[in-house]
């Protein structure tokens, strides 16, 4: 029978190093996607993974086993990638000299089987999707990742950002509206 | 009859409590609204179509293989597993955002358009720096001014994100004097006495502490203050942005 996480972190603390692994296998492809989301680049995704789960592994003495184990591990990528993509100055991005020509890979990573959904996001709409992403603090990509992507509901959320959750309704209605501006025009033509 | 605002719209579009209770019932009786929610819709729907790279089950294992041997010893080249280092290269960051940005300002002899253009990125990275230090700034006090008081109130994340914050403060501040821009520096300066005043409270607060605290922020109108100097930044950030329509 599948062990619980709650189970396998009580037998990794102890030192059971198998315990974690399983922990490791069972969590790194969603954690993947949300690092994806988070720092819009597949390396950087990579690394923040590795990252995560060594300093899950090193904090895992300060884990308050009542908690859910997944969105503990999601509040450390998070942190990893706000990290990451604050240190290396994403949004510096968009003064590069390609402007908003530049694509982010969130919106333009390829799709095994590209159906009506890709073709519809193609052409203008896409490059306002990237450029539109792109212009989000790592705040707000983040609130609006985890809740717009990953389903969360503003209060787990804010337990995952680590504030309050009035603040973190806050950060997803900004990117909301930021996002939204930056569609207008491109989806009303398409209209 | 009251329209629904933005904020109820995205918060009716996720399904999250604290909108009108009745805005279902308002989206069918209303067009207008139901018209901005439709638009709401298809920007949301638009981004959902940004694939993420898939990773194979064997995924986890490979992983697993990479981090397995720095399990048991701490990681040495990872620049953010030390705090100080961390904070040391972020302060040099932006003492290097803050030089380059006076050298665009006051450096004379290159060409005069490309000197222009040069200075206005320049600008225009600082002004994003500092932009999304605002932004942090008024996430820590808004969440200390929401913060339900009655049983006090742990305050120790709420401090270690000021205490990163007032070292840029200092920074921003002493870049906007040299620049002349009086008004920001002020403020800045005003947002650093807020910041430190925080770092130097107990890490739980009473409720009474917190009280206090309250109404200093709301008698210094600093949330304000710094909403107002956000917007502004905002507005020389995107000046190729479509003018911000008042709803939907």
């Amino acid at each position: 029978m599948e062990q619980t996480d709650a189970a396998l972190v009580g037998q990794a603390r102890t030192g059971e190093p198998d315990a974690f692994r399983v922990l490791v296998e069972r969590h790194a492809r969603s954690l993947f996607g949300l690092a994806y989301r988070m720092t819009g680049n597949e390396s950087d995704a990579e690394d923040v993974v590795q990252e995560s789960f060594l300093r899950a592994y090193r904090q895992l003495k300060s884990f308050d086993q009542r908690a859910s184990f997944g969105t503990w591990l999601y509040r450390i990528a998070v942190n990893c990638s706000l990290d990451l993509v604050r240190s290396r100055g994403r949004r510096m991005e968009v003064f590069a000299p390609a402007g908003d020509e530049a694509v982010d890979p969130v919106a333009e990573a390829p799709s095994a089987s590209p159906g009506p959904e890709c073709l519809a996001l193609s052409g203008e709409i896409r490059q306002r999707v990237a450029a539109g992403l792109r212009r989000l603090s790592p705040t707000e990509r983040a609130a609006f990742v985890l809740r717009h992507f990953e389903g969360m509901r503003i209060e787990e959320m804010s337990r995952v950002l680590g504030c309050q959750p009035g603040a973190a309704r806050h950060s997803v209605f900004r990117a909301v509206q930021k996002l939204r501006r930056a569609l207008e025009p491109a989806l009303s033509t398409v209209k | 009859m009251n329209h629904l605002s933005e904020e109820d719209l995205v918060l009716h579009y996720y399904g999250e409590e604290g909108g009108p209770s009745d805005a279902g019932r308002h989206l069918e009786e209303c067009s207008e609204c139901r018209r901005l929610y439709a638009s709401l819709q298809s920007a949301l729907d638009a981004v959902d179509g940004a694939p993420v790279p898939e990773r194979d089950p064997e995924y986890g294992a490979r992983v697993w293989r990479r981090i397995e041997d720095r399990l048991e010893s701490r990681p040495k080249l990872w620049l953010w597993s030390d705090p100080w280092r961390w904070a040391a290269a972020g302060v040099a960051f932006a003492g290097l955002l803050a030089a380059a940005f006076l050298a665009g300002r006051f450096l004379p002899g290159r060409p005069a358009p490309a000197v222009a253009a040069d200075s206005r990125v320049r600008e225009r990275i600082l002004l994003v720096a500092v932009g999304d230090y605002l932004e942090r700034s008024q996430m820590v006090l808004i969440e200390l001014a929401n913060a339900n008081s009655s049983g006090g109130l742990d305050i120790s994340a709420q401090q270690a994100r000021a205490e990163d914050l007032v070292s840029e403060t200092r920074l921003y501040r002493q870049t906007a004097a040299r620049t002349g821009d009086g008004a920001v520096a002020g403020l800045l300066e005003e947002l650093e006495r807020v910041l430190v005043d925080i770092t130097h409270e107990p890490a739980h607060l009473s409720p009474a502490a917190l009280d206090k605290l309250r109404e200093r922020l709301q008698s210094e109108g600093i949330l304000f203050k710094i909403r107002v100097l956000g917007s502004k930044v905002q507005r020389e950030e995107a000046p190729d942005e479509p003018p911000a329509r008042q709803r939907l």
